[in-house]
């Protein structure tokens, strides 16, 4: 009698199985998985909970991402594999194709803001920071934007590289300096050494002469015009003053 | 981090050994076990976010986990089985458990075959009050069962687990 009720109670001491509660809690959002996956910019670490991916860097090794992403974000992490539908978005986002949820709880309002009005930027273009600044209701905060992207938690995914500087510098970059910056942009299809000569000539925009549309010199609706038909502008007054207006997909001015 | 969800994490980090045990003495092996843990817990974390917080308060933790853990295993008994995703395709490793004694560990399993074998009202009744050691009023809430019925269908199931040859389950 006794041994069978001693064994029956013993058999309630069994401990669950190493990892459950973090892998538990990760499933319902409260901690986040992680895989390596490989990529068109090599091997990226990426993060992803219920709310969606909430991470991505590219580390040599799984542990530095561990420990930067416990620094950054502060929620319970482990190395999981993949679900399946992931690797394929993984793969069109960075192709420009938008599937992807993304966790960005922690971050303010402002910094949510910028870096959802950062990924509305198409693939091959490139915006200045001021264009965030503004088309979030913050003219004045460019700095603010400027910080915002460089604490970006999800990078290549959010495209913080497609934010460059005014003057048309590239600017530094979270994701791994500016070589990586440009490294990305051109895999992307932008011109850098074209957007560079226009940024030291002082170049801002390009008119049509046909439309009498004035864009960023990278949005896509101006990109087939016709050589002998671009006029370069240099400011939005100036623009203005010739008969330009501007264009409403790339919104280089406010449209009054 | 709200306040249901700091609870949520706290009632994991307590009750995981407590709920993983119930489920392999219920279903006799591990893997079942740990599922049954798993969805016991994502059921508890579903109604904790649709409760008001007095009914939050005023839960008997213990009691109530035991209560979703037993629809669980009945459920899955009735060939219902909810689809279970594999944890973030964690792969377990049901090889090396906490317990460092091998031999103990594989006589736990062995027992909780025998265990999970019983009759289900024998089993459940035995697992409420030996395995888990309830009261015979807190195994009877969760049974929803007068508390003399779950006298009787421990004491017979004990019989059972004994290997008396007289006693004869009608079901």
């Amino acid at each position: 009698m006794n041994t069978l009720t001693t064994d029956l109670k013993r058999l309630g001491e069994v401990k669950a199985p190493v990892g459950f509660a973090d892998r538990l809690l990760a499933h319902v959002g409260m901690g986040d998985s992680y895989a390596r996956f490989e990529t068109v910019l090599g091997p990226v670490y990426v993060a992803w909970n219920r709310q969606g991916v909430s991470a991505a860097a590219r580390f040599a090794t799984a542990l530095e991402f561990e420990a930067w992403f416990r620094k950054e974000v502060g929620r319970k992490l482990v190395e999981a594999v993949a679900p399946p539908d992931l690797s394929g978005k993984v793969d069109d986002e960075l192709r420009g194709r938008r599937r992807m949820r993304f966790d960005l709880r922690g971050l303010t309002p402002f910094e949510q803001a910028v870096l959802r009005k950062t990924r509305e930027i198409p693939r091959g273009e490139v915006r200045p920071y001021g264009w965030v600044a503004r088309e979030i209701g913050h003219p004045a905060a460019v700095r603010a934007v400027g910080t915002a992207l460089a604490n970006n938690p999800i990078p290549y995914f959010i495209p913080c590289h497609r934010v460059v500087r005014t003057d048309g510098k590239i600017g530094n970059y979270g994701g791994g300096g500016p070589e990586a910056k440009r490294a990305i942009l051109t895999l992307e299809g932008v011109r850098l050494k074209r957007l560079e000569e226009l940024a030291r000539a002082g170049v801002r925009y390009q008119g049509v002469k046909t439309t009498k549309v004035f864009c960023y010199p990278t949005c896509h609706t101006g990109r087939h015009a016709l050589e002998k038909n671009i006029v370069w502008l240099h400011d939005e007054a100036s623009a203005r003053a010739a008969g330009f207006r501007p264009c409403k997909v790339c919104r280089p001015a406010a449209v009054a | 981090m709200d306040v249901t969800e700091r609870l949520f994490e706290r009632m994991v980090h307590e009750h995981q050994d407590r709920v993983f045990a119930f489920g392999l003495a219920l279903t006799g092996n591990r893997h079942d076990a740990e599922e049954v843990a798993q969805d016991t817990f994502l059921r508890a974390y579903r109604a904790l976010a649709t409760y008001p917080p007095d009914r939050i308060r005023e839960l008997k933790q213990k009691a109530w986990l035991h209560q979703i853990a037993l629809n669980v295993v009945r459920n899955r008994m009735r060939g219902i089985r909810p689809r279970l995703v594999e944890l973030n395709g964690s792969e377990p490793d049901h090889a090396l458990g906490p317990e460092d004694d091998a031999l103990l560990r594989m006589e736990m399993d062995a027992l909780a075959v025998r265990v999970s074998a019983l009759p289900a009202r024998y089993r459940d009744a035995i697992v409420l009050r030996h395995v888990q050691e309830l009261s015979y009023e807190e195994a009877a809430d969760a049974l929803g069962q007068p508390v003399g019925t779950v006298k009787a269908n421990v004491h017979r199931g004990l019989k059972l687990l004994r290997g008396d040859k007289d006693e004869h389950p009608d079901d």
